[in-house]
């Protein structure tokens, strides 16, 4: 594209390009074909899980036979797949619930308070080899958490924690440091030191710093971060599988439901209520702090 | 374990938290001085570092070694292990499919991410059609295997009998028989990568939108003061604006896409041709516990990764450095 050819394409029109631009792109770009593919797309991602959650409040007769879109032609609802999958049976998907939460919450409190403590240490205090542990904990983030597994069960089984919560709070926790420590050092140093200086000058100490100017400042970060571990620690498999896998226990939903597509794949009915058991509680979450989810991913896109 | 035995656990950890947290801030707080700053900033560090020691760099070593040591830890077989991953028939195989998930996933993702993101841009509809693409994110890999294979789900052709799954009814409605779908080898691989793109072209589209609003405004409407608009404003401007952002996402997602073991365990169990490197390092390791192999497989992913890591990096500083 040469600059002569575009300037005489533009010079009849220059005055109602300049002053309707930005509605003839939009115009241009949400023609018709445009819109179409863009309902396409969200239509294809759409359908499947809408299927998957109609089937959940079919009676177990229609949804074996049927296919869901029938339901249409025929609407018939009922909740006993819910009240079969959580309360049914012995192993009622419940007692799974409330492991998930058991696991879940120290699994991203315990991450927070060692990688804030641990940022404040990097980001506003000297030590000897300060940066060079730094630039070490930042590489570890490219550690794939399957190169530590094995030994790591070693370890646990060898001072009996196994088949305790305290296998997957650690495995998580110590996996979540390398991101966590990387993202609040960044917005840590992002606070003006002349805050930081005013006051020291003013008698504070690290601690009083630390927890009256750092921890207020940084409270959209750490939001981020735990909204981020939350929904990974929730929707986990393989750490659960691996440490937390072999009795019902400690073993999260994600474990549970995995097994059920496993041994009952065929029982649809319970299959879709399992499945959104466990989506429901990351689906809230997600959504209500959405805000605090999309800074942490355009923060933390290199997560190895 | 009963309710109590768990909150009784829960309980102890927090305890044993909040001990470690009193420490830190005691030992922190005490003191002026260069020594006592020392002290204090080793005291906010130390915590982490230790966990990092024994719960990641020590194990991570130990790895290294195990892949160079036979299926029980004994015996030293050199790069044995390795060997067989580059050599024996079904392992080839798990190679093949790594390689045609880091493919397609993120080129597929990415793209299907960035069209939509410029679709939608500006309309009326944007944050609610976003929402539409976004939600799989939060949807464990287990719920989205289970999603899909519903999807896929088929019941032998005779008669009185329908489908249930929604692919095989459209090839009913179009006149052809229904298909086994996940036992199409190897197709049935992309199969697979569908519920990964599913989920991963969320993330493209946040991120790239994010990169797309940020193109300066004024050269845009230089572009349009030039007659650019649709499809040539999106080659000529939007995406050579936005190069960095596609890059990021691009690595991040082949990241991603090489540790992917849920979905595969959810959905075949590797079966059928369908294993990938990190489903069958847990096989190998807790299935059929040969430690060495187990190892190897997790080796492997780690400088499948390494080369992935370090390009990111580089671009990112580029960016930066702009």
């Amino acid at each position: 594209m040469t600059l002569l050819d575009t300037r005489d394409d533009a010079t009849p029109d220059i005055v109602t390009a300049a002053t309707t631009r930005p509605a003839t792109a939009r115009n241009r770009l949400s023609s018709r074909w445009a819109s179409l593919a863009a309902v396409v797309i969200a239509v294809l991602w759409t359908i499947p899980t809408f299927g998957l959650f109609l089937s959940s409040f079919r009676p177990e007769r229609d949804v074996q036979r049927t296919g869901w879109w029938t339901f249409f032609a025929h609407p018939a609802i009922t909740f006993d797949n819910y009240a079969e999958v959580l309360f049914g049976g012995s192993q009622p998907l419940i007692g799974y619930v409330a492991n998930s939460v058991l696991i879940t919450l120290p699994s991203v409190a315990i991450p927070i308070v060692l990688a804030t403590l641990a940022a404040y240490g990097f980001a506003w205090t000297t030590f000897p080899l300060r940066d060079t542990l730094f630039v070490a904990i930042f590489a570890l983030q490219i550690v794939p958490l399957q190169v530590a597994l094995l030994p790591l069960l070693e370890i646990f089984v060898g001072s009996g924690l196994n088949n305790t919560f305290w296998t997957v709070w650690i495995a998580h926790s110590t996996f979540a440091l390398p991101l966590a420590i990387f993202l609040l050092h960044n917005a840590m140093r992002e606070v003006p030191a002349e805050l930081v200086e005013a006051a020291r000058v003013d008698g504070a100490g690290h601690v009083r710093i630390f927890t009256t100017i750092m921890l207020p400042l940084l409270k959209p970060a750490i939001a981020a971060f735990a909204v981020f571990q939350f929904l990974w620690v929730w929707n986990d498999l393989l750490v659960a599988l691996v440490f937390a896998g072999g009795t019902s226990d400690v073993a999260p939903l994600t474990v549970r439901v995995a097994e059920l597509a496993g041994t009952r794949g065929a029982d649809w009915h319970l299959l879709a209520a399992g499945a959104f058991v466990s989506i429901v509680v990351p689906l809230l979450v997600f959504l209500g702090l959405q805000r605090y989810f999309v800074r942490g991913l355009l923060a933390g896109s290199v997560k190895g | 374990m009963t309710l109590l035995d768990k909150l009784v656990q829960l309980l102890v950890a927090v305890a044993v938290f909040a001990a470690v947290l009193g420490v830190v801030l005691l030992v922190a707080g005490r003191g002026k001085g260069r020594r006592a700053e020392q002290v204090a900033g080793i005291a906010f560090a130390a915590p982490a570092i230790l966990l990092l020691i024994v719960g990641l760099l020590y194990p991570a070593a130990r790895t290294a070694v195990q892949s160079l040591l036979d299926a029980r830890s004994a015996g030293f077989v050199g790069l044995d292990n390795y060997i067989r991953i580059f050599t024996q028939p079904d392992l080839l195989i798990v190679l093949r499919n790594t390689v045609l998930w880091v493919v397609v996933t993120p080129i597929l993702a990415t793209a299907t991410g960035l069209v939509y993101a410029v679709l939608v841009d500006r309309t009326r509809f944007e944050s609610f059609a976003k929402a539409l693409i976004f939600l799989p994110m939060a949807i464990s890999f287990v719920g989205a295997s289970i999603i899909w294979k519903f999807v896929y789900e088929y019941r032998p052709n005779q008669q009185n009998i329908q489908q249930t799954g929604l692919v095989n009814q459209f090839l009913v409605w179009l006149g052809f028989e229904p298909v086994n779908l996940i036992l199409q080898q190897p197709w049935n691989n992309l199969l697979l990568i569908v519920v990964m793109i599913w989920i991963q072209a969320g993330f493209a589209m946040t991120v790239l939108s994010a990169a797309i609003k940020a193109i300066p405004s004024d050269v845009v409407e230089a572009a349009g003061l030039d007659g650019v608009g649709g499809v040539r404003l999106f080659w000529y401007i939007t995406l050579p604006s936005i190069r960095p952002a596609v890059v990021v996402v691009v690595t991040a997602i082949s990241i991603a896409v090489l540790k992917v073991f849920d979905i595969v365990r959810t959905m075949t169990g590797g079966q059928f041709g369908t294993s990938v490197v990190a489903n069958e390092f847990y096989v190998q390791s807790f299935r059929l516990s040969d430690l060495g192999m187990g190892s190897a497989l997790a080796m492997l992913l780690f400088l499948l990764v390494v080369p992935i890591v370090v390009y990111n990096v580089r671009q990112m500083r580029k960016a930066n450095a702009r």
